[in-house]
């Protein structure tokens, strides 16, 4: 099994089409989808997590490519400095997925990458500024 | 007045700590004692018990001398890093307030605004040894001729640097909630709609002013951990309410007593003078603040055995009552609830948020227990304790 969350972008001609749609129908795959835009100009983005067999996944990554999709990996996009983080905790109140979490008892805040949907609520919602959007992004495959 | 079967003095615990036979344990690890071998008992064995906190502590700020110019100048209005600093003391000397954001910041123009540079973190890079750009205007005296002065300053190089502020270690804070439709962005952090989550700010157990409720040994000259350096209480705190309602074992159930500080900001370090953005809101100043509590007697070690369990707050809605000036208590929860991660109001469980860190909190405590045990740090007496209301 593979899963990951994925950054989807489309470009204005492919909006229309139904992809993710494909993706389980014709790849056997399983979706959630975590953020999902329409720009102005009429291109869409959307993270989603992706999940299911390895060869399916990678089958299904290659369909969304072929159909003029941008693929990205999402799970390196934020990342915290660990040296400014001092465990307050108010991140918490706006991460959707639970990635930023409190650890009982300890008190002590975890980020979770593999949770992280890239919402980037937690970087101005982080009051000394650990949590970082990182430009390692890399494309995927 | 029952009487007291332990009597120590400040002298007795000083004397124990310059002869190394001093015994501390932060106010965590008191609890347990009491509980297993009772407050006399537990009052006879341990002299000292250090608490800590550490979060945003707006009322913060420091008096900066920043040394003559040639031509000499008195301030009328001062800059560190953008930053204003209140000029209106004599000619070389400022005070930079911790919520004082950067001159050319957009504040809430486009609301929430992220106030990523105030006095808070002029205040840190002061202590982190980097260089701040200082500018000066004046209108020029025959003993003060010089109109303005810019350059670098480094703490390192200027005549004074003192922290000192007016209200900090809150007894006890509020829970925040939003019964709104709208997301509030304030002082208490991110509040989503309808109470959709509950923010607190308060290392409870650990806290300071918890775990001695009375203020029966802070006073005018108790040293205490500020800001990674020794610093002391010098006042109570603005706005120190005794008088508010307590618990049958005396522990208040809203804010109440604070701490006015003091301390040389050149002995600080940056870990624990915290510059902080808070969204929608403004900046501010995250502090490190640590008492040792002297085991007087039994009477005050039973309060330093308080636990989460026996202390509470009242949930207040941040979205309409408080902005209104109303402060009608939605419920009364207790520190053990709200670091459970949920509590219950009127049957909805609602995921709770804190502000104020544990990690740290313990760290001051573990920290000054340190300083204790190897003899650097002595208890100073006060010359008079806190109004107890």
């Amino acid at each position: 099994m593979d899963s990951k969350i994925l950054i989807l972008r489309f470009p204005k001609t492919e909006v229309q089409k139904p992809v993710v749609c494909n993706l389980a129908r014709k790849y056997d795959l399983t979706f959630n989808i975590l953020n999902a835009t329409i720009f102005p100009r009429e291109e869409g983005l959307m993270v989603l997590e992706l999940s299911g067999p390895r060869k399916k996944f990678k089958e299904g990554v290659l369909y969304l490519k072929d159909q003029g999709v941008n693929v990205k990996t999402a799970s390196q996009d934020i990342k915290r400095i660990d040296k400014k983080c001092t465990h307050c905790g108010a991140c918490t109140a706006v991460c959707p997925t639970g990635a930023l979490y409190i650890q009982r008892p300890e008190m002590v805040v975890i980020f979770d990458q593999k949770k992280c949907s890239i919402c980037e609520l937690c970087i101005f919602a982080c009051p000394t500024r650990a949590m970082k959007i990182s430009p390692s992004a890399h494309t995927f495959f | 007045m029952r009487k007291l079967k332990v009597q120590k003095s400040y002298r007795d615990i000083n004397d124990k700590i310059k002869s190394g036979d001093v015994v501390v344990v932060t106010a965590e690890e008191i609890i347990d004692i009491v509980k297993e071998e009772g407050p006399v008992e537990a009052a006879r064995r341990v002299d000292v018990v250090t608490t800590g906190t550490f979060a945003p502590m707006c009322s913060s700020g420091a008096f900066i001398n920043f040394g003559h110019a040639t031509p000499t100048i008195k301030a009328s209005k001062v800059w560190l890093n953008k930053v204003p600093a209140y000029a209106g003391i004599a000619a070389v000397d400022c005070y930079i307030g911790a919520t004082e954001p950067c001159e050319d910041d957009p504040l809430n123009k486009v609301h929430p605004g992220t106030f990523n540079y105030g006095g808070g973190h002029v205040i840190q890079d002061l202590v982190a040894g980097k260089k701040v750009h200082l500018k000066v205007t004046a209108y020029g005296t025959d003993c003060y001729p010089n109109r303005m002065i810019e350059k670098e300053i480094a703490i390192r190089s200027i005549p004074n640097a003192v922290l000192c502020s007016p209200r900090n270690g809150y007894q006890n804070y509020n829970c925040a909630v939003n019964l709104t439709n709208k997301t509030k962005y304030t002082y208490m952090g991110i509040l989503k709609p309808k109470a959709g989550n509950a923010n607190y700010c308060s290392a409870g157990q650990l806290s300071p002013l918890f775990n001695d409720p009375y203020y029966k040994t802070i006073g005018l000259g108790t040293r205490i951990f500020l800001g990674g350096g020794v610093g002391y209480v010098t006042w109570a705190g603005t706005q120190h309410n005794p008088s508010v309602k307590r618990s049958p074992a005396g522990f208040p159930l809203r804010p109440a007593g604070t701490l006015w500080t003091m301390g040389n900001l050149k002995e600080m370090h940056p870990d624990w003078l915290v510059g902080v953005s808070i969204l929608g809101y403004g900046c501010s100043l995250a502090v490190g603040l640590g008492v040792p509590i002297p085991i007087l007697n039994e009477e005050i070690v039973q309060y330093t055995a308080v636990t989460d369990e026996e202390l509470y707050t009242q949930v207040i809605d941040y979205g309409n009552d408080y902005p209104n000036g109303v402060s009608k208590s939605l419920g009364e929860v207790s520190y053990a609830e709200l670091k459970s991660g949920f509590i219950t109001l009127k049957d909805k469980t609602i995921r709770t948020v804190p502000l104020s860190s544990i990690v740290k909190a313990r760290k001051v405590a573990e920290t000054l227990k340190d300083w204790i045990l190897k003899g650097e740090f002595t208890l100073g007496e006060p010359q008079f304790t806190l109004p107890a209301g």
